[in-house]
Protein backbone atom coordinates (compact mmCIF):
# COMPACT_ATOMS: atom_id res chain seq x y z
CA UNK A 1 0.00 0.00 0.00
CA UNK A 2 0.89 3.55 -0.77
CA UNK A 3 1.21 6.31 2.07
CA UNK A 4 1.45 9.79 1.21
CA UNK A 5 4.57 11.20 3.01
CA UNK A 6 5.56 14.63 3.62
CA UNK A 7 8.72 15.98 4.95
CA UNK A 8 11.85 17.76 4.76
CA UNK A 9 10.56 21.55 4.80
CA UNK A 10 13.20 22.26 7.85
CA UNK A 11 16.13 20.25 6.34
CA UNK A 12 15.72 21.98 3.02
CA UNK A 13 15.78 25.17 4.34
CA UNK A 14 18.87 24.85 6.31
CA UNK A 15 20.40 23.11 3.84
CA UNK A 16 20.24 26.32 1.88
CA UNK A 17 21.23 28.20 4.65
CA UNK A 18 23.97 25.93 5.02
CA UNK A 19 25.02 26.18 1.11
CA UNK A 20 24.25 30.54 1.19
CA UNK A 21 27.29 30.21 4.41
CA UNK A 22 29.82 28.12 2.21
CA UNK A 23 28.78 29.85 -0.81
CA UNK A 24 30.55 33.14 1.39
CA UNK A 25 33.41 30.81 2.85
CA UNK A 26 35.76 31.91 5.40
CA UNK A 27 34.22 35.77 6.38
CA UNK A 28 37.79 37.32 6.63
CA UNK A 29 38.49 36.72 3.07
CA UNK A 30 37.10 39.52 1.00
CA UNK A 31 33.50 39.03 -0.46
CA UNK A 32 33.86 38.85 -4.61
CA UNK A 33 32.49 41.58 -6.15
CA UNK A 34 30.56 41.28 -9.34
CA UNK A 35 32.85 43.59 -11.30
CA UNK A 36 36.02 41.20 -10.01
CA UNK A 37 34.37 38.40 -11.85
CA UNK A 38 33.31 40.27 -14.87
CA UNK A 39 37.68 41.75 -15.15
CA UNK A 40 39.44 38.85 -14.61
CA UNK A 41 37.26 35.73 -14.68
CA UNK A 42 36.46 36.91 -17.86
CA UNK A 43 36.52 34.09 -20.06
CA UNK A 44 34.33 32.10 -17.50
CA UNK A 45 31.73 34.90 -17.62
CA UNK A 46 31.90 34.40 -21.75
CA UNK A 47 31.54 30.86 -21.34
CA UNK A 48 28.01 31.43 -19.24
CA UNK A 49 26.94 33.98 -22.03
CA UNK A 50 27.19 31.35 -24.44
CA UNK A 51 25.87 28.64 -23.12
CA UNK A 52 23.33 30.14 -21.34
CA UNK A 53 22.53 32.05 -24.14
CA UNK A 54 22.26 35.80 -22.52
CA UNK A 55 24.50 38.56 -23.46
CA UNK A 56 24.79 40.19 -19.68
CA UNK A 57 27.59 39.98 -18.30
CA UNK A 58 27.00 41.21 -15.02
CA UNK A 59 24.20 38.39 -15.03
CA UNK A 60 26.83 35.88 -15.91
CA UNK A 61 28.83 36.77 -13.32
CA UNK A 62 26.32 36.82 -10.61
CA UNK A 63 25.26 33.17 -11.72
CA UNK A 64 28.92 31.96 -11.17
CA UNK A 65 29.08 33.58 -7.68
CA UNK A 66 25.78 32.12 -6.69
CA UNK A 67 26.86 28.86 -8.02
CA UNK A 68 29.91 29.03 -6.22
CA UNK A 69 31.51 28.42 -9.25
CA UNK A 70 29.87 25.61 -10.93
CA UNK A 71 29.36 26.54 -14.59
CA UNK A 72 27.08 24.68 -15.54
CA UNK A 73 24.80 25.24 -12.37
CA UNK A 74 25.67 29.09 -13.50
CA UNK A 75 24.18 28.47 -17.39
CA UNK A 76 21.32 26.95 -15.83
CA UNK A 77 20.40 29.75 -13.61
CA UNK A 78 21.28 32.45 -16.73
CA UNK A 79 18.49 30.08 -18.57
CA UNK A 80 15.84 30.28 -15.87
CA UNK A 81 15.99 33.85 -15.55
CA UNK A 82 15.86 34.50 -19.54
CA UNK A 83 12.23 33.19 -19.51
CA UNK A 84 11.20 36.07 -16.79
CA UNK A 85 11.91 38.53 -19.44
CA UNK A 86 9.66 40.35 -22.42
CA UNK A 87 11.17 39.67 -25.56
CA UNK A 88 11.69 43.03 -28.17
CA UNK A 89 12.25 41.08 -31.07
CA UNK A 90 15.24 39.58 -33.61
CA UNK A 91 18.54 42.12 -34.38
CA UNK A 92 19.54 42.37 -38.25
CA UNK A 93 22.19 39.99 -38.76
CA UNK A 94 25.63 40.73 -37.45
CA UNK A 95 28.21 41.81 -40.12
CA UNK A 96 31.30 40.15 -38.90
CA UNK A 97 32.98 41.34 -41.62
CA UNK A 98 33.04 44.85 -40.03
CA UNK A 99 33.96 43.82 -36.36
CA UNK A 100 36.30 45.97 -34.25
CA UNK A 101 38.90 42.60 -34.09
CA UNK A 102 40.80 41.58 -30.92
CA UNK A 103 42.14 39.04 -32.32
CA UNK A 104 42.09 37.29 -36.15
CA UNK A 105 44.20 34.22 -37.15
CA UNK A 106 44.49 31.46 -40.37
CA UNK A 107 46.01 28.49 -40.60
CA UNK A 108 45.67 28.80 -44.23
CA UNK A 109 47.05 32.22 -45.41
CA UNK A 110 49.91 33.71 -44.27
CA UNK A 111 49.40 36.93 -45.85
CA UNK A 112 46.06 37.75 -45.48
CA UNK A 113 44.68 41.39 -45.94
CA UNK A 114 45.02 42.60 -42.11
CA UNK A 115 47.14 40.42 -41.22
CA UNK A 116 47.21 37.72 -38.41
CA UNK A 117 46.37 39.54 -35.19
CA UNK A 118 47.54 37.53 -32.17
CA UNK A 119 45.59 39.75 -29.59
CA UNK A 120 45.31 38.30 -25.78
CA UNK A 121 45.66 34.59 -26.59
CA UNK A 122 47.22 31.79 -24.71
CA UNK A 123 48.66 30.34 -27.63
CA UNK A 124 52.62 30.33 -27.54
CA UNK A 125 52.53 30.07 -23.71
CA UNK A 126 54.34 27.71 -21.93
CA UNK A 127 51.67 26.47 -19.57
CA UNK A 128 54.05 27.39 -16.60
CA UNK A 129 52.23 28.26 -13.38
CA UNK A 130 53.16 31.98 -12.73
CA UNK A 131 53.84 32.73 -9.10
CA UNK A 132 54.13 36.52 -9.52
CA UNK A 133 50.61 35.94 -10.16
CA UNK A 134 49.69 34.43 -6.66
CA UNK A 135 51.49 37.08 -5.38
CA UNK A 136 49.41 40.08 -6.90
CA UNK A 137 52.13 42.53 -8.50
CA UNK A 138 51.12 45.02 -10.82
CA UNK A 139 51.08 44.22 -14.37
CA UNK A 140 52.41 46.49 -17.15
CA UNK A 141 50.03 48.52 -19.98
CA UNK A 142 50.08 46.00 -23.09
CA UNK A 143 52.32 48.00 -25.95
CA UNK A 144 50.15 49.75 -28.46
CA UNK A 145 51.49 49.89 -32.62
CA UNK A 146 50.16 52.79 -34.50
CA UNK A 147 48.46 51.35 -37.41
CA UNK A 148 46.63 52.51 -40.46
CA UNK A 149 43.04 51.20 -39.58
CA UNK A 150 42.92 47.82 -42.23
CA UNK A 151 39.66 46.46 -43.91
CA UNK A 152 39.29 42.79 -42.79
CA UNK A 153 37.46 40.83 -45.01
CA UNK A 154 36.40 37.43 -44.14
CA UNK A 155 39.01 34.56 -45.17
CA UNK A 156 35.62 32.97 -47.21
CA UNK A 157 35.33 36.08 -49.16
CA UNK A 158 39.18 35.14 -50.61
CA UNK A 159 38.75 31.87 -51.48
CA UNK A 160 35.14 32.27 -53.24
CA UNK A 161 37.16 34.49 -55.86
CA UNK A 162 38.74 31.46 -57.12
CA UNK A 163 35.37 29.10 -56.83
CA UNK A 164 37.70 26.32 -55.23
CA UNK A 165 35.08 26.79 -52.15
CA UNK A 166 31.70 26.54 -51.56
CA UNK A 167 29.93 29.86 -50.79
CA UNK A 168 28.49 30.64 -47.49
CA UNK A 169 24.89 28.94 -46.51
CA UNK A 170 22.08 30.38 -48.40
CA UNK A 171 18.65 29.24 -47.38
CA UNK A 172 15.25 29.72 -49.81
CA UNK A 173 14.49 33.04 -50.33
CA UNK A 174 11.65 32.89 -47.71
CA UNK A 175 12.52 30.94 -45.29
CA UNK A 176 12.61 32.34 -41.83
CA UNK A 177 15.27 31.08 -39.73
CA UNK A 178 13.72 28.48 -36.72
CA UNK A 179 14.23 29.79 -33.27
CA UNK A 180 14.73 26.37 -30.77
CA UNK A 181 13.45 28.49 -27.76
CA UNK A 182 9.68 28.65 -29.30
CA UNK A 183 9.60 25.58 -31.12
CA UNK A 184 10.01 21.91 -30.16
CA UNK A 185 13.06 20.30 -32.21
CA UNK A 186 12.12 18.78 -35.09
CA UNK A 187 14.44 16.19 -36.67
CA UNK A 188 15.56 16.13 -39.78
CA UNK A 189 16.06 20.55 -39.05
CA UNK A 190 17.46 23.08 -41.18
CA UNK A 191 21.11 24.11 -40.54
CA UNK A 192 20.46 27.59 -39.26
CA UNK A 193 18.41 26.05 -36.70
CA UNK A 194 21.60 23.15 -35.64
CA UNK A 195 23.61 26.33 -35.56
CA UNK A 196 21.33 27.62 -32.85
CA UNK A 197 21.30 24.44 -30.89
CA UNK A 198 25.36 24.45 -31.35
CA UNK A 199 25.77 28.16 -30.35
CA UNK A 200 24.56 27.33 -26.99
CA UNK A 201 25.44 24.04 -26.74
CA UNK A 202 28.05 22.70 -23.83
CA UNK A 203 31.80 23.44 -24.73
CA UNK A 204 33.30 20.28 -23.74
CA UNK A 205 30.53 17.56 -25.48
CA UNK A 206 31.17 19.93 -28.75
CA UNK A 207 34.73 19.80 -28.02
CA UNK A 208 34.73 15.91 -27.65
CA UNK A 209 32.24 15.46 -30.80
CA UNK A 210 35.01 17.54 -32.72
CA UNK A 211 38.18 15.63 -31.58
CA UNK A 212 36.03 12.33 -32.85
CA UNK A 213 36.24 13.83 -36.09
CA UNK A 214 39.75 14.42 -36.28
CA UNK A 215 40.52 11.33 -35.14
CA UNK A 216 38.80 9.78 -37.66
CA UNK A 217 34.76 9.14 -36.75
CA UNK A 218 33.48 11.33 -39.86
CA UNK A 219 37.13 12.82 -40.65
CA UNK A 220 36.72 15.78 -43.08
CA UNK A 221 39.91 17.64 -43.27
CA UNK A 222 39.89 20.80 -41.33
CA UNK A 223 41.73 23.85 -41.46
CA UNK A 224 40.95 26.81 -39.48
CA UNK A 225 40.43 29.51 -42.32
CA UNK A 226 39.97 31.94 -39.98
CA UNK A 227 39.33 32.66 -36.10
CA UNK A 228 38.19 36.59 -35.27
CA UNK A 229 37.28 37.72 -31.85
CA UNK A 230 35.91 41.21 -31.33
CA UNK A 231 32.95 43.42 -30.95
CA UNK A 232 30.37 43.68 -33.05
CA UNK A 233 27.18 46.46 -33.51
CA UNK A 234 23.56 44.98 -32.95
CA UNK A 235 20.49 47.18 -34.49
CA UNK A 236 17.26 46.07 -33.93
CA UNK A 237 13.91 47.40 -36.27
CA UNK A 238 11.24 49.02 -34.47
CA UNK A 239 7.88 50.07 -35.10
CA UNK A 240 8.47 53.56 -33.41
CA UNK A 241 11.58 54.74 -35.62
CA UNK A 242 12.37 54.96 -39.07
CA UNK A 243 15.40 53.64 -39.54
CA UNK A 244 16.91 50.13 -37.29
CA UNK A 245 17.93 51.38 -33.58
CA UNK A 246 21.52 50.80 -32.68
CA UNK A 247 21.47 48.80 -29.04
CA UNK A 248 25.35 49.19 -28.65
CA UNK A 249 28.63 46.12 -29.38
CA UNK A 250 28.99 42.74 -28.09
CA UNK A 251 31.88 40.17 -27.74
CA UNK A 252 31.69 37.48 -30.45
CA UNK A 253 33.93 35.02 -31.67
CA UNK A 254 33.82 33.22 -35.12
CA UNK A 255 35.36 30.36 -36.53
CA UNK A 256 35.45 29.77 -40.76
CA UNK A 257 36.73 26.11 -40.91
CA UNK A 258 37.77 24.99 -44.29
CA UNK A 259 37.43 21.10 -45.08
CA UNK A 260 38.88 19.01 -47.81
CA UNK A 261 35.95 17.19 -49.99
CA UNK A 262 36.34 14.83 -52.33
CA UNK A 263 33.27 15.66 -54.29
CA UNK A 264 30.57 13.11 -54.43
CA UNK A 265 27.35 12.24 -57.19
CA UNK A 266 26.39 15.50 -55.87
CA UNK A 267 29.04 17.87 -55.57
CA UNK A 268 32.69 18.72 -57.30
CA UNK A 269 35.59 18.45 -55.54
CA UNK A 270 35.60 21.26 -53.28
CA UNK A 271 36.77 22.98 -50.14
CA UNK A 272 33.49 22.86 -48.12
CA UNK A 273 32.79 24.84 -44.72
CA UNK A 274 31.75 24.38 -41.16
CA UNK A 275 30.42 27.31 -39.67
CA UNK A 276 30.88 28.38 -35.77
CA UNK A 277 29.90 31.41 -33.89
CA UNK A 278 29.59 32.29 -30.25
CA UNK A 279 29.11 35.09 -27.47
CA UNK A 280 32.11 36.24 -25.62
CA UNK A 281 35.78 35.16 -26.31
CA UNK A 282 35.00 31.24 -26.79
CA UNK A 283 37.67 30.67 -29.48
CA UNK A 284 37.42 26.66 -28.59
CA UNK A 285 33.74 26.49 -28.55
CA UNK A 286 33.49 28.51 -31.84
CA UNK A 287 36.11 25.42 -33.62
CA UNK A 288 34.12 22.41 -32.09
CA UNK A 289 31.06 24.49 -33.26
CA UNK A 290 32.52 24.53 -36.51
CA UNK A 291 33.91 21.17 -36.43
CA UNK A 292 30.55 19.66 -35.80
CA UNK A 293 28.42 22.32 -38.27
CA UNK A 294 30.71 20.58 -40.79
CA UNK A 295 30.32 17.07 -39.55
CA UNK A 296 26.47 17.10 -39.14
CA UNK A 297 26.41 18.02 -43.20
CA UNK A 298 26.87 14.67 -44.76
CA UNK A 299 23.71 14.18 -46.22
CA UNK A 300 24.24 17.34 -47.69
CA UNK A 301 26.97 16.09 -49.52
CA UNK A 302 26.10 12.53 -49.67
CA UNK A 303 28.69 11.17 -47.37
CA UNK A 304 27.72 8.15 -45.48
CA UNK A 305 26.65 8.65 -41.81
CA UNK A 306 29.16 5.98 -39.56
CA UNK A 307 30.13 8.38 -36.87
CA UNK A 308 28.36 9.97 -33.60
CA UNK A 309 29.34 13.39 -35.27
CA UNK A 310 27.47 13.11 -37.81
CA UNK A 311 23.92 11.94 -36.34
CA UNK A 312 21.95 15.03 -35.93
CA UNK A 313 19.19 13.52 -33.95
CA UNK A 314 22.21 12.04 -31.37
CA UNK A 315 24.23 15.65 -31.58
CA UNK A 316 21.57 17.97 -30.86
CA UNK A 317 19.62 16.20 -28.63
CA UNK A 318 22.61 15.40 -25.90
CA UNK A 319 24.08 19.13 -27.04
CA UNK A 320 22.37 21.20 -24.23
CA UNK A 321 24.05 20.88 -21.09
CA UNK A 322 20.91 22.24 -18.93
CA UNK A 323 18.82 19.11 -20.33
CA UNK A 324 21.49 17.22 -19.34
CA UNK A 325 22.36 17.99 -16.60
CA UNK A 326 18.70 18.11 -15.69
CA UNK A 327 17.98 14.63 -16.35
CA UNK A 328 21.07 13.20 -15.04
CA UNK A 329 20.72 15.04 -11.41
CA UNK A 330 17.15 13.97 -10.98
CA UNK A 331 17.94 10.99 -10.60
CA UNK A 332 19.01 11.58 -6.96
CA UNK A 333 15.15 13.14 -6.07
CA UNK A 334 12.92 11.12 -3.96
CA UNK A 335 12.25 7.80 -6.46
CA UNK A 336 11.13 5.93 -3.17
CA UNK A 337 7.47 4.93 -5.01
CA UNK A 338 8.93 4.15 -8.34
CA UNK A 339 11.75 1.78 -6.14
CA UNK A 340 9.31 0.54 -4.11
CA UNK A 341 7.62 -0.92 -7.45
CA UNK A 342 10.91 -2.22 -8.79
CA UNK A 343 11.68 -3.88 -5.55
CA UNK A 344 8.15 -5.80 -5.57
CA UNK A 345 9.46 -6.75 -8.93
CA UNK A 346 12.62 -8.30 -7.94
CA UNK A 347 10.92 -10.31 -5.23
CA UNK A 348 8.28 -11.60 -7.50
CA UNK A 349 11.27 -12.19 -10.21
CA UNK A 350 13.17 -13.61 -7.91
CA UNK A 351 10.44 -16.27 -5.91
CA UNK A 352 9.45 -17.37 -9.65
CA UNK A 353 12.95 -17.87 -10.50
CA UNK A 354 13.50 -19.78 -7.41
CA UNK A 355 10.72 -21.77 -7.71
CA UNK A 356 11.64 -22.52 -11.08
CA UNK A 357 14.98 -23.56 -10.17
CA UNK A 358 13.40 -26.29 -7.37
CA UNK A 359 11.22 -27.48 -9.90
CA UNK A 360 14.04 -28.13 -12.00
CA UNK A 361 16.09 -30.01 -9.32
CA UNK A 362 13.36 -32.08 -7.83
CA UNK A 363 13.03 -33.44 -11.28
CA UNK A 364 16.55 -34.22 -11.57
CA UNK A 365 16.42 -35.49 -8.40
CA UNK A 366 13.63 -38.02 -9.51
CA UNK A 367 15.52 -38.68 -12.62
CA UNK A 368 18.70 -39.51 -10.59
CA UNK A 369 16.80 -41.76 -8.57
CA UNK A 370 14.88 -43.76 -11.25
CA UNK B 1 15.65 67.60 -52.10
CA UNK B 2 13.63 67.18 -48.67
CA UNK B 3 13.44 63.86 -48.44
CA UNK B 4 17.34 63.78 -49.00
CA UNK B 5 17.37 66.29 -46.33
CA UNK B 6 14.97 63.93 -43.59
CA UNK B 7 17.59 61.17 -44.49
CA UNK B 8 20.45 62.71 -43.50
CA UNK B 9 18.46 63.90 -40.36
CA UNK B 10 17.75 60.26 -39.41
CA UNK B 11 21.50 59.10 -40.01
CA UNK B 12 22.49 61.91 -37.88
CA UNK B 13 19.41 60.77 -35.26
CA UNK B 14 21.24 57.09 -35.35
CA UNK B 15 24.76 58.32 -35.08
CA UNK B 16 23.33 60.17 -31.71
CA UNK B 17 21.84 57.20 -30.85
CA UNK B 18 24.27 54.80 -30.99
CA UNK B 19 26.79 57.08 -29.32
CA UNK B 20 24.53 57.11 -26.53
CA UNK B 21 24.10 53.05 -26.58
CA UNK B 22 27.80 52.39 -26.73
CA UNK B 23 28.15 54.55 -24.08
CA UNK B 24 28.33 53.59 -20.42
CA UNK B 25 25.50 54.89 -17.40
CA UNK B 26 28.22 56.33 -15.30
CA UNK B 27 29.71 58.53 -18.48
CA UNK B 28 26.47 60.07 -19.47
CA UNK B 29 25.55 60.80 -15.95
CA UNK B 30 28.65 62.19 -15.54
CA UNK B 31 28.23 64.88 -18.45
CA UNK B 32 24.46 65.04 -18.06
CA UNK B 33 25.14 66.91 -14.76
CA UNK B 34 28.42 69.36 -15.17
CA UNK B 35 26.23 70.06 -18.91
CA UNK B 36 22.98 70.80 -16.36
CA UNK B 37 20.95 69.12 -18.89
CA UNK B 38 17.08 68.81 -17.87
CA UNK B 39 16.26 65.46 -16.64
CA UNK B 40 12.37 65.92 -16.47
CA UNK B 41 10.43 64.36 -19.11
CA UNK B 42 6.76 62.70 -18.71
CA UNK B 43 7.94 58.70 -19.15
CA UNK B 44 5.69 57.30 -21.80
CA UNK B 45 6.86 53.37 -21.37
CA UNK B 46 9.41 51.67 -19.48
CA UNK B 47 12.41 51.97 -18.46
CA UNK B 48 11.72 48.28 -18.94
CA UNK B 49 14.48 45.37 -19.59
CA UNK B 50 13.62 42.68 -22.07
CA UNK B 51 15.77 40.44 -24.25
CA UNK B 52 16.56 41.05 -28.14
CA UNK B 53 17.52 37.58 -30.46
CA UNK B 54 21.14 38.00 -31.61
CA UNK B 55 20.92 37.19 -35.31
CA UNK B 56 24.36 36.12 -37.03
CA UNK B 57 24.23 34.78 -40.93
CA UNK B 58 25.50 31.20 -42.20
CA UNK B 59 29.14 31.12 -43.07
CA UNK B 60 28.75 34.83 -41.91
CA UNK B 61 27.24 36.28 -45.17
CA UNK B 62 24.58 33.80 -45.69
CA UNK B 63 20.94 33.02 -44.69
CA UNK B 64 20.76 34.65 -41.10
CA UNK B 65 20.43 32.21 -38.23
CA UNK B 66 19.70 33.10 -33.99
CA UNK B 67 22.69 32.88 -32.25
CA UNK B 68 21.17 33.38 -28.54
CA UNK B 69 19.91 36.35 -26.81
CA UNK B 70 20.93 39.75 -25.20
CA UNK B 71 19.25 41.68 -22.22
CA UNK B 72 18.26 45.27 -23.91
CA UNK B 73 16.31 48.15 -22.07
CA UNK B 74 14.22 50.19 -23.54
CA UNK B 75 12.77 53.77 -22.34
CA UNK B 76 10.23 56.44 -24.23
CA UNK B 77 9.91 59.86 -23.48
CA UNK B 78 7.82 63.13 -24.27
CA UNK B 79 9.32 66.68 -23.32
CA UNK B 80 6.85 69.18 -22.29
CA UNK B 81 7.98 71.02 -25.49
CA UNK B 82 6.39 68.04 -26.93
CA UNK B 83 9.28 65.85 -28.27
CA UNK B 84 9.59 62.15 -27.93
CA UNK B 85 12.80 60.48 -27.31
CA UNK B 86 13.52 56.77 -27.71
CA UNK B 87 16.02 55.04 -25.92
CA UNK B 88 17.49 50.81 -26.61
CA UNK B 89 20.48 49.88 -24.78
CA UNK B 90 22.06 46.81 -24.30
CA UNK B 91 22.40 45.74 -20.47
CA UNK B 92 19.94 46.27 -17.48
CA UNK B 93 20.59 49.99 -16.88
CA UNK B 94 17.39 51.66 -16.14
CA UNK B 95 18.54 55.21 -15.24
CA UNK B 96 21.18 55.25 -18.89
CA UNK B 97 18.00 54.26 -20.87
CA UNK B 98 15.94 57.16 -19.53
CA UNK B 99 18.34 59.92 -20.19
CA UNK B 100 19.42 58.72 -23.34
CA UNK B 101 16.14 58.67 -24.18
CA UNK B 102 15.57 62.51 -23.14
CA UNK B 103 19.05 63.05 -24.76
CA UNK B 104 17.15 61.91 -28.10
CA UNK B 105 14.36 63.80 -27.61
CA UNK B 106 16.30 66.75 -26.83
CA UNK B 107 18.29 66.37 -29.93
CA UNK B 108 15.31 66.85 -31.98
CA UNK B 109 14.70 70.29 -30.85
CA UNK B 110 16.14 72.88 -32.53
CA UNK B 111 17.05 75.34 -30.07
CA UNK B 112 18.25 72.39 -28.13
CA UNK B 113 20.88 70.24 -30.34
CA UNK B 114 23.59 71.84 -30.30
CA UNK B 115 23.43 71.98 -26.90
CA UNK B 116 22.85 68.49 -26.82
CA UNK B 117 25.80 67.94 -29.55
CA UNK B 118 28.23 69.52 -27.66
CA UNK B 119 27.92 69.28 -24.03
CA UNK B 120 26.96 65.79 -24.50
CA UNK B 121 27.30 63.67 -27.50
CA UNK B 122 30.60 65.07 -29.04
CA UNK B 123 32.70 64.36 -25.32
CA UNK B 124 30.81 60.72 -25.42
CA UNK B 125 31.94 60.37 -29.21
CA UNK B 126 35.77 61.18 -28.73
CA UNK B 127 36.08 59.19 -25.39
CA UNK B 128 34.72 56.19 -27.68
CA UNK B 129 36.74 56.67 -30.31
CA UNK B 130 40.09 57.23 -28.09
CA UNK B 131 39.15 53.95 -26.66
CA UNK B 132 38.27 52.02 -30.34
CA UNK B 133 41.61 53.52 -30.81
CA UNK B 134 43.39 52.16 -28.25
CA UNK B 135 41.96 48.67 -28.60
CA UNK B 136 42.83 48.52 -32.18
CA UNK B 137 46.81 49.83 -31.44
CA UNK B 138 47.37 47.24 -28.72
CA UNK B 139 45.74 44.79 -31.48
CA UNK B 140 47.96 46.02 -34.04
CA UNK B 141 51.16 45.39 -31.58
CA UNK B 142 50.36 41.72 -31.65
CA UNK B 143 50.01 41.43 -35.47
CA UNK B 144 52.81 38.98 -37.04
CA UNK B 145 55.89 40.45 -39.03
CA UNK B 146 56.67 37.54 -41.26
CA UNK B 147 60.48 37.58 -42.38
CA UNK B 148 61.83 34.67 -44.86
CA UNK B 149 64.85 32.56 -43.80
CA UNK B 150 67.08 31.93 -46.61
CA UNK B 151 67.93 28.88 -47.28
CA UNK B 152 71.67 27.95 -48.46
CA UNK B 153 71.47 27.79 -52.60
Amino acid sequence: MYVAVKGGEAAIANAHALLADRRRGDRSVPALRLDQIVEQLALGVDRVMSEGSLYDRELAALAIVQARGDMIEAIFLVRAYRTTLPRFGYTRAIDTGAMLVERRVSATYKDLPGGQLLGPTFDYTHRLLDPELAAGGDVAEPLQRASEAEAMPRVSAILACEGLIEPDGDMPQDHVPGDITREPLEFPMARDIRLQALSRGDEGFLLALGYSTQRGYARNHPFVGEVRIGEVELELDVPELPFAVPLGSARVTECQMVNQFKGSAKAPPQFTRGYGLVFGQSERKAMAMALCDRALRATEFGEDVVAAAQDEEFVISHSDNVQATGFVEHLKLPHYVDFQAELDLVRRMRAEHDARENAGKAVEKREAAE
Amino acid sequence: MREQEARDQQLERKAVMATLAQSTGDDIVLLWNEAGLPSEAELLRGPETGLVTVRGRIGGGGAPFNVGEATVTRATVRLASGQVGHCYALGRDKQKAKLAAIADALWQDPTRRNEVETKLIAPLQSALASARERRRAETAATKVDFFTVRGED
